[in-house]
Order: structure tokens, then sequence, then C-alpha cells
């Protein structure tokens, strides 16, 4: 495996940066397969002998001079896979559940791999996952819909009815309200897919629910709230503002171009942009119009946020400015000194993103970062900051502010307002260590 | 933001004028719903009971069923955290006088280990409302009316809310309304609810020497470095970063971070959890059903025993390890259930 002309697939030499000590990164230095590192430590005089007579002698790169099966051999007929699936070396990239989190899987959530995403959509299969009570896929030829409550005619729709309609296709941000939770007391998890993975981005297709409430007649001078259910065993069900209802909320059968996973709700469910991915109810059956808010556990039980007092904060909804630096990020080991792109995502349930900034020094001193297009409302946006790591110690943060001027706050504010019982909607700025040696962790600043 | 009409209005004119034949009109898409129907789905019963149905039930009968169906998971007295938060516990009789449970306040000296539901309950609406629609866990919305009545008031019981000889009913629930231990202690003071709300913490500007020095108050012990198996499993093999070797030994660091081969045998632990077998039988603890070890164990020398296991998966059945029954899998494949059944009868999990 240390062999250099091995044609092995992956890292050759002894994968040194996995080592902890600054020799075994001065090793890995010298021990890269960089010409110009090559170059650079032989014109230093320093460790030309460490850098091998092999690497010298040889006449370059055996993967670019010995020929691999893939260029003079034949390739895999169309349609091997009727529906393909990612690289064989993709597969480190996986939703995983946080261990002891919670006790049973099919009452759980799994984390999406946010280290590994490039811009701002969520590939379908890593969405994250919330399950109360399992999850079900359902034919959706049995699915109906149904509208009641405050409206002139209650309906029941089925998927072809609702296909059958004029439809909207968004690109909107989920996120579960305890995204981040288990930091409030203090760090409790290594990597950016278990701070932040309950968060994903998909564009979404469905019928706006105004038209729905229109074509029932909703009785607006009444009409308060409404109250979404799901098919499923969970029944879950959650409150909505009207003001959201006859907003931006969708009821949504497609996902990233084709019909929502099983996991996800299919055949059907609720997007509410910009609230917490609780409301956004899966196997969506039914919406009744209300004129109070319907104390559902979900939003009057759990989903509370506990403050000092001893008061519970109920019916929390929106999903405040937030963002968080995916690379470089907790469990990860810069490879050497030099350049990096340091890049993240940045959202907000109120609007867009209006500005990033990244700390590169603990917060003491901050620069904007770049930010990709689209920037769309309730939606995430990435950014990108050029950053050259001198070797030193380096905190890395971000920090968002948003279309209504929201800015996101520190750990220290959020306690000072809140305590640290809250468990859900933390919003706030995210470190990362990045030591000497190469290895980034997860550290709360006191 | 155009009506539905008003869309349909546009299409259809645009229809007509290519001289199609055109019928359709919005409202007939859906129809409308009949009373039985309303009745079949609209189950939500609200803070002020609109949607409670008539009826009533005992803590007597509340005990046999929580017996029966809930204990499993939630404890002889709702006091269980295996599966999971605990029900029961944490409330006083102080709290039911003022309304506040006072061991929810930081620091104080009643402080419960755990936030129970009946610490948190502030609507009677919402227990009766979940019990009813979600509860038994594997098996939700069997429970008759009298039964959600019944194990409503026996989890009240539990929290000595109720007398042991108590029968809950339409008629009464209002007034246990009136002693929930938490009834006064939620807000919606916050900016977290209506559109527009402000919020209530805001972030600093400051751009240039913000703070003096930078302390860590927090970061993970050495110890849980590997808690969530090793780092470098979980990042991609390429790139400017690599995943962190938490496993330890330096010389796995190559190895660890190869891919795994991809096999076409299923695994029968993945065909498990798709099945939410793992849902109700742990690998090695007791969790609704009994653990795939003891299955192993029982049946363990039975004659034929990956058939005898594939036939009990698919039908189902009770009483043999317990009252609590385990539903039929029809549903799932011959071929899924022949590998999880040899799976079990192996017994290498």
């Amino acid at each position: 495996m240390n062999d250099f002309n091995s044609t092995q697939m992956g890292r050759l030499q002894k994968a040194p940066e996995f080592f902890l000590s600054r020799e075994a990164m001065t090793l890995s230095r010298d021990d890269r397969r960089s010409f110009l590192r090559r170059a650079f430590v032989a014109a230093s005089g320093v460790a030309a002998a460490a850098a091998g007579g092999r690497a010298l002698a040889s006449e370059g790169d055996p993967a670019i001079l010995k020929l691999p099966t893939h260029s003079t051999g034949l390739g895999a007929p169309v349609a091997a896979k009727g529906y393909g699936t990612p690289s064989k070396y993709e597969e480190n990239l996986q939703r995983r559940e946080s261990p002891g989190l919670t006790r049973v899987s099919a009452a759980s959530v799994s984390f999406a791999p946010l280290q590994g995403f490039f811009g701002i959509i969520t590939p379908s299969g890593l969405h994250f996952e919330r399950h109360h009570q399992g999850f079900w896929d359902i034919d959706p030829r049995q699915h109906r819909f149904m509208i009641n409550g405050l409206v002139k005619t209650p309906k029941v729709f089925t998927m072809d009815d609702l296909m059958r309609m004029p439809c909207v296709s968004r690109m909107h941000f989920i996120e579960c309200g305890a995204n981040t939770g288990m930091e409030w007391g203090n760090v409790a998890v290594p990597t950016v897919q278990y701070t932040h993975g309950m968060l994903s981005c998909c564009e979404f297709t469905g019928v706006p629910l105004k038209w729905l409430l229109d074509d029932c007649g909703i009785d607006l001078k009444k009409a308060k709230y409404v109250l979404a259910e799901g098919a499923d065993g969970s029944g879950m069900t959650r409150t909505i503002n009207l003001a959201n209802a006859l907003d931006d909320v969708m009821v949504a059968y497609g996902m990233n171009g084709e019909m929502l996973r099983p996991e996800n709700g299919y055949p059907l469910r609720l997007v509410v942009p910009g609230v917490q991915g609780v409301s956004w109810v899966k196997y969506l059956r039914r919406i009744e119009v209300g004129d109070m808010p319907y104390a559902a556990k979900d939003e009057n039980l759990h989903y509370v946020d506990l403050l000092p007092d001893g008061a519970l904060r109920t019916y929390t909804s929106i999903q405040e400015v937030k963002s968080v630096i995916t690379t470089p990020s907790g469990g990860q080991v810069l490879l050497d000194k030099g350049f990096y792109a340091i890049t993240g995502i940045a959202w907000s349930g109120r609007g867009k993103i209006r500005r990033v900034e990244i700390s590169t020094d603990g917060g003491k001193n901050w620069k904007d970062a770049r930010l990709e297009t689209p920037v769309l409302d309730k939606c995430l946006t990435r950014f990108n900051f050029n950053w050259t790591w001198n070797g030193s110690d380096a905190i890395l943060q971000s920090r968002a502010t948003d279309s209504t001027g929201h800015i996101q706050p520190t750990m220290t504010a959020l306690r000072a307002a809140r305590g640290t019982r809250s468990t859900y909607h933390n919003n706030s700025i995210q470190s990362w260590l990045v030591s000497a040696n190469g290895e980034v962790s997860n550290v709360q600043l006191a | 933001m155009f009506s539905l009409r008003n869309c349909f209005s546009v299409f259809i004119a645009a229809l007509t004028t290519c001289a199609a034949v055109v019928n359709a009109t919005p409202s007939s898409l859906g129809r409308p719903a009949t009373p039985a129907e309303i009745k079949a789905w609209d189950i939500d019963v609200r803070p002020d009971f609109k949607g409670l149905p008539a009826g009533s039930g005992s803590v007597k009968l509340g005990q046999e069923v929580w017996e029966a169906k809930c204990e499993s998971c939630h404890g002889v007295f709702g006091e269980s955290n295996e599966v999971f938060t605990p029900i029961a516990g944490g409330t006083t009789k102080a709290d039911m006088t003022s309304g506040r449970v006072s061991g929810m306040v930081l620091g104080a000296k009643n402080a419960a280990a755990q936030r129970t539901t009946l610490m948190k309950l502030s609507e009677l609406s919402t227990l009766w409302d979940y019990i009813n629609r979600a509860m038994p866990w594997n098996n939700p919305k069997t429970l008759t009316t009298e039964e959600v009545y019944a194990v409503t008031a026996y989890v009240l019981h539990l929290g000595d809310i109720v007398p042991a000889d108590f029968v809950l009913s339409d008629k009464n629930i209002r007034e246990v309304q009136k002693t929930l231990p938490n009834r006064n202690g939620k807000t919606r003071q916050h900016g977290l609810w209506n559109v527009g709300d402000k919020p209530d913490v805001q972030g600093d500007k400051c751009v240039a020497n913000c703070v003096k020095a930078t302390t860590i108050g927090s970061s993970l012990p050495d110890y849980a470095r590997n808690a969530h198996g090793n780092l470098a499993d979980q990042h991609r093999l390429i790139g400017a970063v690599r995943g962190l070797n938490t496993a330890g030994a330096v010389a796995s660091n190559v190895t660890a971070n190869t891919p795994k081969s991809t096999s076409s045998t299923p695994d029968p632990l993945k065909l498990a959890q798709q099945h939410a077998c793992t849902a109700c039988h742990g690998v090695a603890n007791k969790l609704l059903g009994p653990s795939l070890t003891e299955i192993h164990k029982k049946y363990a020398g039975t004659v034929d025993v990956v058939s005898v296991l594939a036939a009990k998966i698919k039908a189902g059945g009770s009483g043999v390890w317990g009252a609590i029954p385990m539903p039929a899998q029809a549903h799932v494949p011959d071929a899924d259930i022949q590998a999880i059944a040899a799976w079990l009868a192996a017994g290498k999990f």
C-alpha cells in the first residue's frame, strides 16, 4: 500500500494526515505527491533525502503513465442501472443517527452529511429524516387529501386532482427545530453532520395552499389558523398561522424533479417555508381551517423551548438566521498549510440572506464572504471565502445577516437570553478550531 | 398571486381559442367531502375541547389498558426512560394550586432530573388527542373512546392529579383542566410564531477588534473522540480535507478510508431495520418485543427453524413472549423474511 508505483486507488502513502502530531504533519508535507511541494522541499534543501530517491527517480505519476483499465477496456452499458446511484467511492457520505440521542430508530432522526455537499440542493437520498412513528411507502392511488373546517365546501382531493392543478416549483430549506439542539449546554458532537445535519434544501413542486383554500371557499372573516394532519401512525398535527398559510405554504408532491421520497412524506407533504420541519407534515391527509391554535402535542408539549424561569415557549416555529462553515469543519483534517476555500451555507426563515461574514480568529475580526447565486427566500445560500492557512491555530466562524436585518448571535448571547435548556432554535455562530496539526474540532468560546 | 379560479379561467380561455372543447371547471377538481368522511378523519381535539367525543373512562380501566399496551415502553408508573421520555413525576400539590411547575425553574431545589410529560402539560386536550391519534406507538388509533379517557385518567392518576377511583369524562374534563400543574406555564411572547415578530436575540455588527481574547469554553472530551464512529469513514476520499481517523490504530489509516466492498447479498440487519423489525426488537435488549438474541436462543435446536421463524414473522402473533401482539408482516417480501429468519436462526448478529 505504501508503494508509490502501486495502481491502487486513493492515497498511497501512509496517510500521515491522520496523525495528530506536528511530526506527522511535517512528514505529510514532505511526502506529498505534489510536484510543487517536492520542488519546494528540494529547493529548500531541508528534506531532500526524505522526499526520497524513489519519487525523484520516477518518470512521473503512474496514474498517468500506466493506462488504467477504464482507458483500455469496455465500460458498462446504458440502463445497467435503471435508477442511477452514486459512485461506490462516495459511500462514506450517508445519513447517520447520532448514537445515544434516541432509543428506537422508528422514533428518531438521521442527519444529512453536510460536510460533503456542494451548492445548495440536498440530494434526495441524503435528505435528513425525522420519523415519529416510522415511515411508509404509501400507494398514491389510495391517498386522499381533505380540507374541512371554516370553509364553504369541505372537499376531498385525490393525487390525480392535485397533480392536475396549476402548480409552482420553489426551492426552500427545511430545518428541524432541534437542529444544533445538542449543543445548548456544551459541545456534544464532533462534526457538522451532527451539529447541523437536520437541515436540507430541495426544490419542491406542488399547489399553493392558498389556491386550495380559495377553491373550498375559506371563511376569511373567521379563519385564523389551519391545522395540518398526517395520515401515518403518528397522525402528526401542527397549527400553521393563517398568514403563512395564505402566503407561501405549499401542498407538495414533487422534490428535486421527482416525487417525494417515502422518507419525506410520499406522496404528499406540507411545505411551510421558513418554519421548522415538524410543521411540514408528511403523508398529509387533512387541513382544517379554524379560529384558534390547536395545542397539538408537537407544539404544546414537545418542540417547546424551556426558559430559565421555567416557562415554556409554545408554538415556536420560525427558524431564525443561521449559517455554518461546512469545510473546514469538525472531524476534518487539513492536508497541508496554504490555500483553502472556506465554504458553507446560510439561511433564514424570515427571508433572504443578505450577508455572510467570516472570522478566522475566533470573532475578533470579520470579513465578507462571497454569496453564490441563487440567493432565494427561505432557502440555503452557499458562501465561499478564500483563506490561506499559515499552519497555526485558527478559530473559524461564519455570521449571517438576513434581509430583515437580523444578525446571527453568538452562543453566549443566546444563552444569556434563553439559558441552556431551550433544546430548540439554536441559531448561534458555530466555531471550528483548526489546530496546528491540521485537525479541525468543534469548540465553543467562553 | 392568482387565485385558482383566475388561473383556470386564463387556461380555459387559452384552450377555447384553440377550438378545444373544455367542459372542466375548477370546481370539478376534487369533490365535496361527505359527512361520514369528515367524521372519520376530523379527530382532533382543541384546547376548548371542541372535537372531544362524549364518553368516560376510569382510572381502573386505564390501569388495565396501561399494563397491557403502554407499560412496556413507559414503565409501570410512567417513569421509564428506556424507550421514551418519562410521563409522570416531578409535579406537586402546590404546583396544582399555582398552575406552574416549580421544578422546572432553573436551579430549583426540587428540579427533576428530566422533564416529564405531566411537568410540561398545559392542556388536557393535548394529552387526550395524542393518546387517541398516536398510541399505542406500534398500533395507533386502535383504542376505544372509553379506553382513551381511561388511559388519560390513569396518566393523571400517576401524577397524583386525580384519585384512584376517578372516572374522567367529557362532563368533568374542564374541571380537571383547572388543576393541571403546569396550566399557566407556557408563553407565546416570543419572536418565533407570528410572521414579522421581532427576534429576541440580535447578533453583533462589529467587524474589527471585536473581542480582546478568545478562550475555548467547551470542546469534545478525548473519550468521546470515536463516539460517533470513525470520522474518516464519514468523509469523502478526495478533496481539500479528509475525515479524521478516530479509530485509533495508525496502521488502519489507509484501509479505513477506502469504501466497503459492494456485495449483492442483502445485509440481514439492514433488512431488519428497513422493515422496522428493529423498532421493537433490539439485538441484545428487550424493547417492545424480545431481543433478537433471546429469539435466537429460544428457537435454537428447533426442527426446520428457518421456516418456523419465517412463518412466525409473516403471521405475527401474541402470547409467546407476553401480551403485546406482534402485527403480521405480510407486506414484507418472502425473500427478505427468509433472509431475516435465517439470520435469526444463525444468531450471528
